[in-house]
This record gives C-alpha cells, sequence and structure tokens, in this order.
C-alpha cells in the first residue's frame, strides 16, 4: 500500500509541473526561438525515458521475483515487434496482452 | 473561411478531434484498473486523470509510486516524459500568443497529444481564422477528449475492484508502455535513443529506484541528437 500523502503530494507536483511545461511559451516565454539542438533534444524525451523504465519490468518482473521470465519476455517482444510494425498503440498492446494471457493460459494446461 | 465564428470552429473541432475517443477510451480505463490494483484511492486516481492530464506522465508516476521510488525521483522521471510539450507550447505561439492570458492558461491544461496534434494542423491549413475561432477550435478538440479521459478512469477504477490480483495485471504496465513508444522508433535516431535508455537504465538499476532511469534518459537524448545530426549530414553528401 502506497502512502496516501505521498500520492497526493506527487499529484500536485506533477500537475503542477506539467501545466508550467505547457504554459511555458504560451504564456510565459511568448515568441522566442529556442535553439535547434534543444528542439531536437526535446523530440526524443519519450523514448529516451519509457524504454528504461520498462526494461527492468520485462527482464527482471516482481511477480517472478526477479528471475528472468521466458513468457513474460516474449510478450514483451511481440509488443515491440506489432507496435513497429503496424505503428500503433493499439495493435501493439492488444497483441501484447493475447501474447501474455494466451501464454499463462497454455502454460495451464501443460502443468 | 476567414469569418469562421468561434461557436463553429468549436464545433468543427469536436467533429475532428472525435475519432481520437477511441484512442483515449482504452487507455484511461487501464489507468483507472491499474491506479485501483496499485492500491490507489479513487479520488487520487482521478486526481492524476483531472489535474495531471498526461498519459504517459500518469502510467509513469504509478509504476514508480509502486516501486516506492523516492518523490523527486518519480517527479523528475514523470516530468521528463512530458517534456515534449514544451515543444507543443512553442509551436502554439504563432497562432495563440495574443488570445487572452486565461484563454492560453486553458489550452495549456488540455495541451495533451492529440489536442495539439489536431489543431496545430488545422492552423496551418487556415491561417485566417481570428484568435477566437482558433481558441475555440482547440477547446472543442480537447474539451471532449478530456471528459472521456476523466469518465473513463471512474469506469477503469470501479472496473478494477472486480478484477481480481491474481490476474497478473502486473505485466500489463510494461505492454502499455512499450506499446506506447515502439511506435515512435520510426528512425535511426530514435532505435539508437531508444537502446541507450535501457543499457544504460540495466546498468545502473541497482541505484535507487528511477534514478538509473533518468540517467538512461539523459544520455538517451543526447545519443538521438547525434545520430539525427549524423544521419543529416550523410544525407547532405
Amino acid at each position: 500500500m502506497i502512502a496516501e500523502e505521498k500520492v497526493w503530494t506527487v499529484i500536485v507536483l506533477l500537475a503542477i509541473g506539467t501545466f508550467l511545461i505547457r504554459f511555458s511559451f504560451l504564456g510565459l516565454v511568448g515568441d522566442k526561438e529556442l535553439p535547434p539542438i534543444v528542439l531536437k533534444a526535446l523530440r526524443y524525451t519519450p523514448v529516451a525515458v519509457l524504454p528504461g523504465m520498462v526494461a527492468p519490468l520485462v527482464l527482471w518482473p516482481a511477480a517472478t521475483q526477479g528471475m528472468i521470465d521466458p513468457l513474460r519476455l516474449f510478450a514483451a517482444c511481440v509488443t515491440l515487434g506489432v507496435g513497429m510494425w503496424r505503428k500503433s498503440f493499439m495493435p501493439a498492446a492488444i497483441s501484447g496482452a493475447v501474447a501474455f494471457y494466451g501464454g499463462l493460459w497454455v502454460l495451464s494446461l501443460a502443468s | 473561411m476567414s469569418d469562421m465564428t468561434p461557436k463553429s470552429a468549436a464545433i468543427m473541432g469536436a467533429k475532428n478531434g472525435s475519432p481520437f475517443i477511441l484512442v483515449l477510451l482504452p487507455f484511461a480505463v487501464l489507468f483507472g484498473v491499474l491506479a485501483n490494483q496499485a492500491g490507489l484511492s479513487i479520488e487520487a486516481a482521478l486526481g492524476f486523470s483531472f489535474l495531471v492530464i498526461a498519459g504517459s506522465a500518469q502510467f509513469a508516476a504509478l509504476q514508480l509510486l509502486t516501486e516506492d521510488a523516492a518523490i523527486p525521483l518519480i517527479l523528475l522521471a514523470s516530468l521528463s516524459v512530458n517534456l515534449r510539450m514544451a515543444m507543443y507550447s512553442a509551436s502554439l505561439v504563432p497562432y495563440l500568443g495574443k488570445a487572452p492570458i486565461w484563454q492560453r492558461a486553458l489550452v495549456a491544461y488540455l495541451n495533451f497529444d492529440q489536442a495539439f496534434a489536431v489543431s496545430s494542423a488545422k492552423y496551418q491549413d487556415e491561417p485566417d481564422w481570428s484568435i477566437s475561432a482558433k481558441v475555440a477550435y482547440f477547446l472543442g478538440v480537447a474539451a471532449p477528449l478530456a471528459t472521456v479521459w476523466y469518465i473513463m478512469t471512474l469506469v477503469g477504477v470501479l472496473v478494477g475492484t472486480s478484477i481480481p490480483q491474481e490476474w497478473g495485471l502486473d505485466f500489463i504496465l510494461p505492454i502499455t508502455f512499450i506499446g506506447l513508444f515502439a511506435p515512435m522508433l520510426r528512425t535511426l535516431a530514435h532505435l539508437a535513443a531508444a537502446v541507450t535508455s535501457v543499457v544504460v537504465a540495466l546498468f545502473f538499476a541497482d541505484l535507487p529506484s528511477g534514478m538509473g532511469v533518468l540517467i538512461g534518459a539523459f544520455c538517451a537524448m543526447i545519443v538521438g541528437v547525434l545520430v539525427e545530426t549524423w544521419m543529416e549530414k550523410r544525407e547532405a553528401q
């Protein structure tokens, strides 16, 4: 259980921070050009943060006490492959979920 | 159509934004379900969707909360997911920069990916619209989508309470993250950034939760820019 106080601290500060990012140029800075290098770097933020966050969850899942789990690894690869191929969230997420739960089901039959 | 009224601009915006309801709906439900499974109260889950209103950052914060990461690290990692929105903010200035401050604040609050993408494309096609029509169009796109986001988060929380913990929902979050970034891996530079992020984050996995991700993100951004610059040079030759 996460402490309610901590959760709300994160919510409020994250809300303020996110608003300030969105308000930055529109409300405060105005019509100033960003240096091209900064513009370039900003475009990489999602692919710079999310893969690093996901990698330990795939390789060392808490549900298997940090042991590598072939099924989770497989489902992650399916999601990644379909996502890169179809270039869309829904097909990727659905394929990954089907791979994971389909795999769980097959394993439950085998045991 | 330079005589576009704010009202018809808002209606047009709502129409143009409506296909994205299908994109946001499952995503919002999922956030509600996972927030519930992580032990968040219904108010906290809604607080995220109402106050933060940024999908990827909400999921990132939720993940780091369950890992019991320190608050500054949770904030830094989640906010860096949102940094791209500074770019959105900057590119709206030529169109909305002269609107009243409260309207710009409202637009800023609602400046999530889909609202920005739809609106900025329209502004390029319709440079003659009045500023009030442009603001109305943005709100027309964003307000219904935001409403779907709030309500479906609530639905997700309620659905979550009836899902047993044994369903292995723990792995839905990683799948969500991968589904989010995989479609972005369109260029060699993006791919290089993603690989860097993974390698560095794993290398620093023993540091306090969230720290490795931050160091990885910093390196990944540099690698992305370097590879992009290198590829541009190669193409120019």
